[in-house]
């Protein structure tokens, strides 16, 4: 192939020349250049190599199709490996370099490949590489391994960056009542007949230009077209794909913002996914040209025969000297004159008989004449043809061009993403959509009609298809016919060689061949998935938009069935693959998740704070003064606690408030324990338990009048109870009249614990006669107000066993609520601490959480057996001790001590018998902590029987994860105050 | 994307919202029998066709729904509130 | 049967291929067989073979109701593992990965198990325990299973996201003998070879009905023809509430969900690992297939369904479930998507075990374990099938565990489908 860039062709901008590299050579192009144009303008041949066997690849197509014009474009942190040559925009300083070869694609080490591909058929590597060669000597993995790390090195194409993506992407959002889908004459005449009637339309462009095939019109001005259709309100969306139809009419599309561009602005995405919501769907998609299968169909210079001329009219580029044009259709003689008239010598080969045709004298033309075999390795040098009738006798015909149009296949892909398929039109051999049923329609040629004139109507047919749907017609609607062409298309899908191996190419990037499809066959592999998924036909970046179909007519050679019988497989979305950062969008890094912070974030911070994550909120961790570790910082916070008072932000806990006649009917139906006598005023602790019996969450109810609650939970179940509470009062306990309200946001938590703790409150409220043991007692409940006037909630409650309190404020007040606490702790030495040292205190009680609570243990293995009422029922009564649920040898909480006291432990070990280390043993470690109180590390965790079988026992908890093992005996999990008299001081 | 047409909100994405189960399942009373209970909670009919389904607008008015929809095509055919009397308050002004 | 090896495919290099036969046959459905497997995926394949070598079986055949291998066998992500706590669960998953590693040279099929190491990261001390409390187990039943601390993490995947991530990565537990394997390779490698050992495998053919006596089924009505059978095995995950109810069996604790997979382009060697996470709400596994494709999935579509493709907000989620990890991915495309329909069981644990009718039996509920259950699968269900009792490592996981409270529940979810991925 000599391609060349002719004068008084194309659609290019000639007065603006454009530098670019292609492996480390600067070349030129001009504005409106695809990187393809650009390169067959430079006469660059070579620009790919293929996946298995290496061989040498040209531009072989002009769209999203390509398959051999894969490239590497950009470099660092910005390089894009297996970008289509083909629909890159050519931009200042592009950079793009061949990719799948060493040391380049020009000439490639990996070629050997080539030589090799008789032992590399479809499939060679499920019969070898599982042990020592030649006969699979050994047993494992072992020797597979050794094979699959050279076979990965060989595999993949392009090679992608490891560095973070430094490209920003964002996500849109649109709604319309019509999306048309295609700008070609069909897409385009859809739009402006529904935008006639005043419908809301979005026309979707993947190309840079609108006019989809008329590009290769000579004529055809495609700005012209854009004004016209934004000056009728369509809402006109160019390099958008839409990649994906979803349910309900949606659509996923990929808008490329600045992938044309040498220096974007920086506030630029490079890319916008858009979801774009219609109510209605046009596809005006088009049809891709197919290729022939026959020897070295595949030699750089091979292009489809549309292709060649969207170069010369688009883009200026006459892509051969000697042109040999093959067909079985009719598509292609408007190619061979305007080829012709621009100054090469051109021949078609037509494989049919009686055709009639006006050509220009000077283009020969053979009937019933047949590609058989191309000439070359890296260029094309002559072309075999053979009759029908007789193979045997060829003809050679020199040349530097070989196109080819095996016929026309229209892009089903989106409505194959719904599930349709497609039907086969043996007149026109072509898959054409199925019936669809829901707001979609296509039309022109992505439904099989050919002419320009027939597309547009079926465009306006679709227009009204789409009013009618959405109620604002009610016109007749009369189909047109698939097809158009004046002579009909013969089957012509592959032209058998008689070599062995044969180069025969239907899948160009993976190297499928004729004889794989065959071999398949031979070997079992009949079903089209099958065939596919053993030949890897169809599953290269074009996912089988060229090949498919050729796959399947040699496949229904071989059964001897029709292709319909055959079947096809079903295209899946996206459409043409699509970034992972473009369906990321602006969620990433930091924001992967939104970040949840308490009122008094800021506050906690400013007071040295070290920061955890627990679920989405981050909470205090520890408060270390300087040089203390963690461990440090906890061990004092929790003395401190423990001795005089602590702070600590508690506002993560979920609070719902619930009020209505029926607020205590509630309460009392969803808790385990007794709710329905407790007085207003005062709080109760209470466990709510799944359907199923097992503890849903723990948490507080406060009785703040006769028909009002406060409900607290934890923080990791907050948003769950939430939606539970929700849910049995619309759907299961519709006759309770209650209203539950999620008030986490609007209150904001301060634990205030230690013996210290009453004064501190004393000090900080307006009346401090108010809060005395006698007026709020252990669960009482006071609604106050601060020293400054703000009304706040306190509650008497203990997470850590000792005299606590919590107190609640409107959010807004936090800080002002935590100034005034913190300043009067400190009057008592106190301390602010954080969830380090808040799960130090609860584990020193025995108190469970999350930890313990894993979705597997009952309100007994908890320990907490009391608090299951045996008077009432409630959610999970019934089902608690179903079975096996209420065998005495469960897995019950305990506490565990090192038996040497100076010996640590971590939760995860695993509690066994000394001679049984084995297993799951008898029971786990779940929560641990060193005991500042106790002076050496403590757990809590279950074991089989619980206390009462292995308190005389020593166990052994085994780490093996972390090195560790230790003895350790078993203990009551209230390990510090096992009264609990402190917190009724 | 499955659009969900909330009675309250109006037609929305079904991101918005969160899956609760087969809406046809009759819970027993809290104080019957585990085989009744086991039955409610653990076996399902598993329709493979329309099935009356619950959906809560978690992200929006917080309505659990009762939606009719096919589990073969995604298709819904109708939407209302569980609540009885949300639904008919919702109806009256719609 | 020609063999598989290096010998053969050099020999067939020389002679165009011609000589490999078909890698099973394609037999006319005899009236009657001894048993009767229904479902062509991994596990109704692998059942049929392990009747047939282990326990001697004669006269078995698979029923596929379109080509095997079309459902969740060559719809999943590929990953083999084992590391499961729960009792019976660790048991059977390690069984399965024993099976793996030998999977190839038993079957004479190179189903290209590739023990990559499966790290899965943990973002916070309390995950870590978590995790270090399964990885204990695994290790006290004689699995291996390690912890690795940010370092050790680092130098092993040096381009996560260590830097700039919503969820500081704090290590990962590894299971090395753990990976990724080719899946369709490995539903013709159970076929090839359960068809060298006289199986019956009937494509395109479709139960339709089943004939019952009281506690019997006396035939199965099928697309191909009535076929007896004096033994049936129903194996068809995604849709055995189907097959249950047309069985007249009512319900069961099953319900479809469909999960959603992803492939990537092909890229040059990117990640030598299988990496895993989850947190802050988001489950997201990745690995690179030999081909060179990155292959990911994340969570369920969260809605029952029978339909095998996804919507966006789970693409958009995954995509992002990616990213936070490999910030490097921002680039690489996305080239195909799709779903797959699960059984998903209300504990989140399988079934392999006897049903209300005396020749039925039911292997179901893989939730997202299939894959890398399927040998074990097979194994066990053969067994039950054979000696018509469970194996004890498979004895709680039948339909009534849970009228009798056994917990074997490896996420403590509870009894909502969904959330047992």
């Amino acid at each position: 192939m000599t391609s060349i860039r002719i004068k008084n062709y194309g659609k290019i901008n000639k007065d603006k020349v454009i530098k670019f590299t292609w492996d480390n050579k600067e070349y030129s192009g001009y504005e409106g250049d695809s990187l393809a144009s650009a390169l067959l303008a430079n006469d660059i041949r070579i620009v790919g190599r293929s996946f298995k066997y290496h061989r040498p690849r040209g531009v072989m197509s002009c769209g999203v199709e390509e398959s051999g014009a894969l490239v590497t474009v950009g470099s660092g942190s910005k390089r894009d490996p297996n970008v289509r040559a083909t629909t890159q925009e050519l931009y200042s300083g592009l950079n793009a370099s061949g990719q799948n070869a060493f040391p380049s694609v020009n000439f490639d080490f990996g070629g050997i490949n080539n030589y090799l591909g008789r032992f590399f058929a479809a499939g060679f590597y499920y019969k070898t590489f599982m042990g020592l060669p030649p006969f699979e000597w050994g047993k494992g993995t072992g020797i597979w391994m050794v094979f699959e790390k050279i076979i990965r090195k060989a595999a993949g194409m392009g090679k992608a960056s490891r560095e973070p993506d430094p490209d920003s992407y964002e996500h849109a959002n649109d709604f319309c009542d019509v999306l048309v889908v295609g700008s070609g004459p069909a897409g385009v005449a859809a739009a402006q007949e529904a935008a006639n009637q005043n419908l809301n339309v979005i026309l979707i462009e993947q190309d840079s230009l609108l006019g989809g095939n008329n590009l290769a019109e000579k004529a055809f001005d495609s700005s012209l077209l854009q004004k016209q259709l934004e000056s009728k309100g369509i809402r006109v969306m160019s390099r958008t794909t839409a990649f994906g139809v979803y349910d309900n009419t949606v659509v996923g599309a990929l808008e490329r913002v600045t992938d044309h561009l040498s220096n974007p602005n920086t506030f630029l995405p490079r890319q916008r996914f858009r979801t774009i919501r219609a109510k209605y769907i046009i596809l005006a998609s088009g049809a891709l040209e197919r290729h022939i299968a026959f020897n070295n169909n595949d030699i750089p210079g091979v292009m489809t025969a549309n292709a060649s001329r969207q170069y010369l009219n688009r883009y200026g580029v006459l892509t051969g000297k000697k042109i040999v044009i093959t067909t079985n259709n009719d598509s292609v003689y408007q190619t061979a004159i305007e080829l012709h008239e621009a100054g090469s010598k051109v021949t078609v080969l037509d494989s049919r008989k009686n055709i009639k045709i006006d050509l220009p004298k000077e283009i020969e033309i053979h009937l019933e004449t047949l590609p058989f075999s191309i000439n070359g390795s890296r260029k094309i040098e002559s072309l075999d043809v053979c009759k029908t009738s007789d193979k045997t006798n060829k003809n050679t015909i020199i040349c530097d061009q070989v196109l080819v149009s095996g016929g026309w296949s229209p892009i089903v892909n989106l409505v194959s993403h719904r599930g349709i398929k497609p039907v086969w039109n043996e007149e026109n051999l072509c898959f054409v959509p199925g019936e669809i049923k829901e707001n979609i329609t296509v039309v022109g040629s992505a439904k099989g009609i050919w002419n320009n004139e027939d597309c547009i109507q079926s465009g306006i047919v679709g227009a009204n298809e789409a009013m009618n749907s959405l109620g604002v017609s009610k016109k007749t609607i009369s189909h047109l016919s698939v097809g158009g062409w004046s002579n009909p298309i013969n089957a012509l899908f592959e032209v058998k060689s008689n070599k062995f191996p044969s180069k025969s190419f239907i899948d160009f990037q993976h190297d499928v061949t004729a004889e794989d499809v065959r071999l398949a066959h031979r070997e079992g592999f009949v079903s089209v998935e099958h065939l596919k998924r053993y030949t890897t036909l169809g599953m290269a970046n074009d996912q089988g938009k060229m090949g498919n179909i050729i796959g399947l007519s040699l496949m229904a050679e071989q059964l001897d069935k029709t292709i319909p019988e055959v079947g096809t497989t079903v295209f899946r979305p996206p459409y043409t693959p699509v970034p992972i950062g473009a369906l990321t969008g602006r969620n990433v890094d930091k924001h992967f998740r939104p970040l949840r912070v308490t009122p008094m974030h800021q506050w906690n911070i400013d007071h040295g704070a070290k920061m955890i994550d627990v679920g989405l909120y981050q909470r205090p961790w520890y408060y270390p003064k300087k040089n203390e570790t963690l461990s440090d910082a906890y061990i004092r916070e929790a003395t401190i606690v423990r001795k005089t008072v602590g702070i600590c932000d508690v506002t993560s806990l979920g609070k719902i408030a619930i009020q209505g006649p029926d607020a205590t009917e509630l309460v009392n139906r969803i808790y385990t324990n007794p709710f329905a006598k407790l007085p207003i005023g005062k709080a109760r602790y209470g466990i709510m338990l799944r359907d199923d019996g097992i503890v849903m969450d723990d948490g507080t109810s406060w009785r703040l009048g006769e028909n009002e609650y406060f409900m607290t939970t934890s923080t990791a179940a907050a948003a769950k109870v939430m939606s539970w509470l929700e849910e049995l009062l619309q759907t299961r306990w519709t006759d309770l009249k209650v209203n539950v309200t999620s008030v986490s946001e609007q209150w904001a938590g301060a634990a205030i614990a230690g013996p210290k703790s009453r004064d501190v409150l004393n000090e900080c409220v307006l009346d401090p006669n108010k809060i005395t043991n006698e007026k709020l007692p252990f669960m009482g409940v006071l609604q106050t107000k601060l020293k400054d006037g703000t009304p706040c909630r306190v509650v008497r409650i203990s997470f850590s066993g000792e005299l606590a309190y919590e107190m609640y404020i409107e959010s807004d007040y936090a800080h002002g609520m935590m100034d005034i606490l913190w300043e009067n702790a400190q009057k008592y030495e106190g301390c602010l601490y954080g969830l380090e040292a808040l799960g130090a205190l609860r584990v020193e009680k025995g108190h469970v959480t999350a930890a313990e609570l894993d979705g597997r243990v009952t309100i007994d293995d908890a320990g907490l057996g009391k608090m299951a009422s045996t008077k009432k029922s409630y959610i999970g009564s019934a089902m608690r001790k179903r079975g096996v649920m209420g065998a005495d040898d469960r897995d019950m909480l305990v506490g565990f001590y090192p038996l040497n006291e100076k010996e640590t432990f971590n939760a995860g070990t695993i509690v066994c018998e000394k001679n049984n280390i084995h297993g799951q043993g008898v029971g786990r470690i779940t929560s641990v902590t060193h005991s500042p109180e106790l002076g050496h590390w403590i757990g809590i965790g279950f074991v089989k029987g619980g206390l009462e079988k292995w308190k005389d026992v020593t166990l052994v908890g085994a780490d093996p994860v972390r090195d560790k093992q230790m003895e350790i005996k078993v203990v009551s999990p209230h390990m510090v105050d096992p009264e609990g008299k402190r917190m009724y001081a | 994307m499955i659009r969900i047409k909330c009675p309250y909100c109006g037609e929305r994405d079904h991101s918005e919202f969160t899956y609760g189960g087969d809406a046809s399942v009759e819970y027993p009373a809290l104080d019957a029998s585990v085989s009744d209970w086991t039955k409610a909670i653990f076996f399902r009919e598993n329709i493979r066709g329309n099935q009356k389904e619950t959906w809560h607008h978690t992200n929006g008015c917080r309505l659990w729904l009762e939606v009719e929809r096919s589990t073969i095509t995604h298709e819904i055919k109708s939407v209302k509130a569980c609540h009885p009397q949300i639904d008919k308050i919702t109806k009256n002004n719609s | 049967m020609t063999r598989f090896n290096a010998w053969n495919v050099f020999k067939n290099g020389f002679t165009g291929q011609k000589n490999w036969d078909r890698q099973w046959r394609d037999p006319v459905p005899k009236k009657e067989y001894d048993i009767i497997i229904v479902g062509g995926g991994l596990h109704g394949l692998a059942t049929a073979y392990y009747l047939a070598k282990n326990h001697n079986k004669k006269n078995i055949a698979v029923l596929e109701k379109g080509w095997i291998g079309g459902g969740n066998a060559g719809r999943n992500t590929t990953i083999v593992r084992s590391n499961y706590m729960m009792p019976g669960n660790h048991e059977f998953y390690e069984h399965s990965l024993k099976l793996w590693e030998d999977l190839s040279h038993d079957l004479n099929y190179n189903v290209m198990f590739s023990q990559r190491a499966h790290v899965s990261l943990f973002h916070s001390p309390s995950a870590r325990d978590g995790a270090a409390r399964r990885y204990n187990v695994m290790r006290l039943h004689g699995t291996d299973g390690e912890l690795w601390d940010l370092d050790t993490l680092k130098n092993n995947i040096p381009h996560l996201n260590y830097d700039n991530a919503r969820f500081p990565i704090l290590g990962a537990a590894v299971q090395k003998r753990a990976g990724n394997a080719r899946h369709d390779s490995a539903v013709w490698g159970y076929a090839r070879a359960a068809d060298s050992l006289g199986v019956d495998i009937l494509q395109n053919c479709e139960v339709t009905g089943v004939k019952r006596s009281q506690n019997n089924i006396e035939s199965l009505e099928t697309s191909r023809g009535t076929i007896k059978a004096k033994k049936v095995g129903f194996a068809v995950a995604g849709y055995t509430s189907v097959l249950w109810q047309m069985a007249g069996l009512g319900n069961l604790p099953i319900e479809s969900h469909k999960l959603q997979a992803f492939v990537t382009e092909a890229i040059k060697p990117l990640l030598d690992h299988v990496v895993v996470y989850g947190v802050g709400g988001a489950h997201f596994y990745i690995s690179q297939s030999d081909k060179g494709s990155m292959v990911f999935g994340g969570d369920l579509d969260w809605y029952k369904s029978y339909a095998q493709r996804g919507n966006l907000p789970i693409v958009q989620d995954s995509a992002e479930a990616a990213m936070a990890i490999m910030p490097c991915l921002g680039r690489i495309r996305l080239l195909r998507h799709w779903a797959g329909v699960m059984d998903m069981s209300m504990d989140g644990s399988f079934f392999i075990c006897k049903t209300p009718l005396s020749n039925l039996y039911l292997n179901a509920g893989w939730n997202y374990g299939g894959f890398k259950a399927s040998p074990a699968s097979g194994w066990y269900f053969a067994d039950l099938i054979a000696n018509e009792q469970p194996h004890r490592n498979v004895q709680n996981h039948n339909l009534e565990r849970f009228e009798k409270g056994i917990n074997i529940d490896e996420r403590g979810a509870g009894p909502d489908p969904k959330l047992h991925g």
